[in-house]
C-alpha cells in the first residue's frame, strides 16, 4: 500500500532521539552485502547532507524559522551520521568512489526512465553517461594503483567501459544551465526526482573535493580534481532544473517529502534486515519532520500543502541494474553535447566550451592518463595478461603431450 | 576455539552472477580503451611530480648545536647527526604506537571466544616492554640534546605505514588471527628497526646506547617469536582443525 503524506504522521519530532551507540552501528559487509545496500547507504547519506545544507541556508535567510529548523536539523545530522557510518573502514577511498559512481549511474538511469517530462529525462540521461565514464576511469585507477577489481564493489550490476569521455565533458558555465520545471505544472515525481539527483551529485562533489588530499599519489589527486570539476557542473545542471520561484517553505516541504520518498523506496527494497530496520526508523522520523514543515507552510504561507505535495507517494525508485537502458543510451547519445540549455550533436557544440576545456586540458588529462589503453577484465587487467600466459602454457603442455 | 573464517554469501566475485558477468565481459571485449597507451602514462605523470617534489619534512636542529654542550653530541660532531636523530625519532614513534597496538590486541583477545595458547599476561608484558623501549629511546634522544617530542620524517613515514595495522587491530569485525597477522607485520619491521638502530649507534660511537638497545632487541626477539607462533597455531587450527 502506498504511503500517504498527509495521513501517515510518523514519529513526533520530540520523540526522535539517539544515543551515540545508535549513531555508530556495525557497518555493512563490503564482501557479503548486496551492492544495492551500499548504493542506498550512499544515496541516503547524500539526502541527509542536502537536508542539513538546505536547512542552514534557510536559517541564514529567515530569522523567524531558525528554531524549528535547528530542532529538525540536529535530527538530520544524527541520521546522516548513522547512515554514513554504515560504510565499513575496509573500503579504500577509491572503492567507496566506485560505489558513488554506481549510485550515480543506477539511480539516475532509474529516474530517467520514470521521469514524465521528456526534456528533464534527457537531462538525466546526459548526466548519467558522464558518470558512466567516471566509473571506467576510477576503475582503471583502482586497478592500477591498488591492484583491485572494481567489480568486487559493483557485483556485475554495472558495466565498466568508457562513456562520454570525461576529457570532453568540461564545459563553459553557460552550457551547464538547464531549463527549470514549472512549480505550478510539474508532476510531483518530477520535483522529487530533481531533488534526489541534485542531492546525490552534490554529495559526490563534496566527497571528491574532500578525499583528493588523502592520496599521496599526484595522479590520483589529479583524477579526483578533474572529476570533481564535472560533479560541480552536474550540481549546477541539476539545481538549475528546480524552479527558483519556489518559496523557502515550499522547498522545505519538498525536501522533507523527498526524504520520505527516498526512505520509502529503501524500505521497500532492502535485503539486509538490520539495515531495513534503520530505513524504517528514518522513514518514521522523516514523516515526523514533514508534519513540522506542513504546519509551518500552513501557518506562514497560508496555503494548502496539497498544492505542492501529492497525497499518495509515487512508485519507489527502482534499485536494480539498469544495464540494458544504459547500454541503449550509450549507443544513441554518447555524442551529444550541451549548448546553452539544449543538447546538440558534438559537431554543433559552442566555441566557448571548446575553448574552455582546451585550456584546462593543456597540460594533459588525468582521466585519460589513468585509463590509457585500459580495458576492464574480471580480476583486473593483470588477470587478463595472466589468462594469456595460462593459455600459452596450456597449449604448450598439450603440444608436449 | 570458534572458527575465525566462515563460509557465506560473499558477493564480490563473478561466480555469483554467471549471466551478468558474461554480458559485462562481452561488452568490455568489444569496447576499445578510450585512449591509447598503457599504465606507463601514470608513471610518466608521477615522474614529473617527483622531479618537482620537496622533502616530506626536516629533522629539528638539536639544542646542543645551538650552544648547549654534551659529551654525546661531541661524539656526533663531524658525522651527520640528523640521520641518526631521524632514525631514533622513528623508533621512538614506532614503540609508542606499538603500545597502542598491543592495547587494541589485548582488548580483542580478552573479548574473543578462544581457547588458544595466547596468554594475556604475556601480551601485557609485551605491551609494557614496548613502553619501556619508548622511554629508552626518549632518554637516548635527550642524551644527545635532541627533542624527543618532535616528529621526524622517518617517524612520519612509519606512521603512514602503520595506519593499516591500526585499522585492522581496531576493527570490531576482524578476528584474533587477522590481528596477529597485523602484529606480525609490525614486529618484523620493529625487529629490523632495532637492528638498524644498533648498527647506527655503534657506527656513531655510541657504545653505551648500543648496549642498551641490544637488551631491547632481545625482548623484541621474544615478541616476534611468540606472535609468529600464535599466528601459526591459530591459522592451522582454523584451517586444518588440529
Amino acid at each position: 500500500m502506498a504511503l500517504n503524506l498527509f495521513e501517515d504522521k510518523g514519529c513526533p519530532l520530540d520523540r526522535q532521539r539517539f544515543t551515540w551507540k545508535e549513531l555508530v552501528q556495525p557497518p555493512i559487509s563490503k564482501l557479503d552485502d548486496d551492492a544495492f545496500t551500499r548504493v542506498r547507504v550512499i544515496l541516503m547519506n547524500g539526502m541527509e547532507m542536502e537536508a542539513i545544507r538546505f536547512s542552514h541556508g534557510c536559517a541564514r535567510m529567515n530569522r523567524e524559522w531558525q528554531l524549528p529548523l535547528a530542532q529538525l536539523r540536529i535530527v538530520e545530522q544524527h541520521q546522516a551520521t548513522m547512515i554514513n557510518g554504515l560504510l565499513g573502514a575496509d573500503h579504500s577511498t577509491l572503492e567507496t568512489t566506485i560505489a558513488y559512481e554506481q549510485v550515480a549511474i543506477e539511480v539516475t538511469a532509474a529516474v530517467a526512465q520514470n521521469e514524465p517530462d521528456e526534456y528533464l529525462a534527457q537531462v538525466y540521461r546526459f548526466g548519467m553517461l558522464e558518470d558512466f565514464d567516471h566509473l571506467y576511469r576510477y576503475s582503471a585507477m583502482l586497478d592500477r594503483l591498488e591492484g583491485k577489481d572494481a567489480n568486487n564493489i559493483l557485483q556485475c550490476y554495472t558495466d565498466i567501459v568508457p562513456g562520454r569521455p570525461t576529457i570532453v565533458e568540461h564545459r563553459a558555465p553557460q552550457d551547464n544551465l538547464r531549463e527549470h520545471y514549472d512549480r505550478l505544472r510539474a508532476a510531483p515525481i518530477t520535483k522529487l526526482h530533481a531533488l534526489t539527483i541534485m542531492s546525490s551529485e552534490q554529495q559526490t562533489q563534496n566527497f571528491y573535493l574532500n578525499v583528493a588530499p588523502m592520496y599521496a599519489d599526484p595522479v590520483v589527486r589529479q583524477l579526483y580534481t578533474e572529476i570533481a570539476s564535472i560533479e560541480e557542473q552536474h550540481v549546477t545542471q541539476y539545481e538549475s532544473i528546480i524552479d527558483p520561484r519556489e518559496t523557502w517553505l515550499e522547498k522545505w516541504l519538498l525536501h522533507e517529502a523527498n526524504e520520505v520518498y527516498n526512505y520509502y523506496s529503501c524500505v521497500q527494497q532492502e535485503t539486509n534486515p538490520r539495515i531495513k530496520a534503520i530505513w524504517e526508523r528514518c522513514l518514521d522520523y522523516e514523516l515526523g519532520h514533514l508534519q513540522v514543515a506542513i504546519e509551518m507552510f500552513k501557518q506562514y504561507e497560508r496555503r494548502d500543502p496539497a498544492e505542492v505535495l501529492p497525497g499518495d507517494l509515487p512508485e519507489p525508485i527502482k534499485f536494480e541494474s539498469q544495464r540494458e537502458f544504459v547500454r541503449r543510451i550509450l549507443n544513441q547519445e554518447v555524442d551529444l553535447r550541451a549548448r546553452g540549455t539544449q543538447f546538440v550533436n558534438k559537431s554543433q557544440e559552442g566555441v566557448e566550451s571548446q575553448q574552455y576545456r582546451q585550456h584546462l586540458n593543456a597540460s594533459g588529462s588525468p582521466t585519460n592518463t589513468v585509463a590509457a589503453g585500459y580495458e576492464w577484465f574480471a580480476g583486473t587487467e593483470l588477470a587478463r595478461d595472466g589468462e594469456a600466459t595460462r593459455e600459452k602454457y596450456v597449449r604448450g603442455q598439450k603440444i608436449a603431450h | 576455539m570458534d572458527k575465525t573464517t566462515v563460509l557465506g554469501k560473499n558477493r564480490s566475485g563473478v561466480d555469483i552472477s554467471p549471466i551478468d558477468i558474461k554480458q559485462m565481459m562481452s561488452l568490455a571485449k568489444v569496447t576499445p580503451a578510450s585512449s591509447p597507451g598503457d599504465e606507463k602514462a601514470i608513471a610518466q605523470m608521477r615522474e614529473e611530480y617527483i622531479a618537482e617534489a620537496d622533502v616530506i619534512g626536516s629533522v629539528p636542529l638539536p639544542g646542543t648545536l645551538k650552544g648547549m654542550a654534551s659529551t654525546a653530541m661531541e661524539k656526533l660532531m663531524g658525522k651527520s647527526p640528523e640521520g641518526f636523530i631521524d632514525k631514533l625519532g622513528c623508533r621512538l614513534a614506532f614503540e609508542r604506537t606499538g603500545v597502542r597496538l598491543y592495547d587494541a590486541l589485548i582488548t580483542k583477545c580478552s573479548t574473543a571466544p578462544m581457547s588458544s595458547n595466547i596468554s594475556l599476561d604475556r601480551l601485557n608484558e609485551f605491551r609494557n616492554e614496548e613502553f619501556q623501549h619508548f622511554k629508552l629511546v626518549e632518554n637516548a634522544i635527550r642524551s644527545i640534546g635532541a627533542d624527543p617530542t618532535a616528529q621526524t620524517p622517518s617517524a612520519d613515514v612509519d606512521g603512514v605505514i602503520s595506519l593499516g595495522l591500526i585499522q585492522v587491530l581496531t576493527d570490531p569485525r576482524t578476528s584474533v588471527a587477522h590481528c596477529l597477522e597485523a602484529m606480525l607485520t609490525a614486529e618484523l619491521a620493529d625487529n629490523d628497526g632495532w637492528r638498524m638502530l644498533i648498527m647506527l649507534a655503534e657506527k656513531m660511537g655510541m657504545e653505551d646506547m648500543a648496549r642498551d638497545f641490544q637488551q631491547a632487541l632481545r625482548e623484541e626477539d621474544e615478541h616476534l617469536v611468540s606472535i609468529r607462533q600464535w599466528f601459526k597455531e591459530m591459522v592451522i587450527k582454523d584451517t586444518v582443525g588440529t
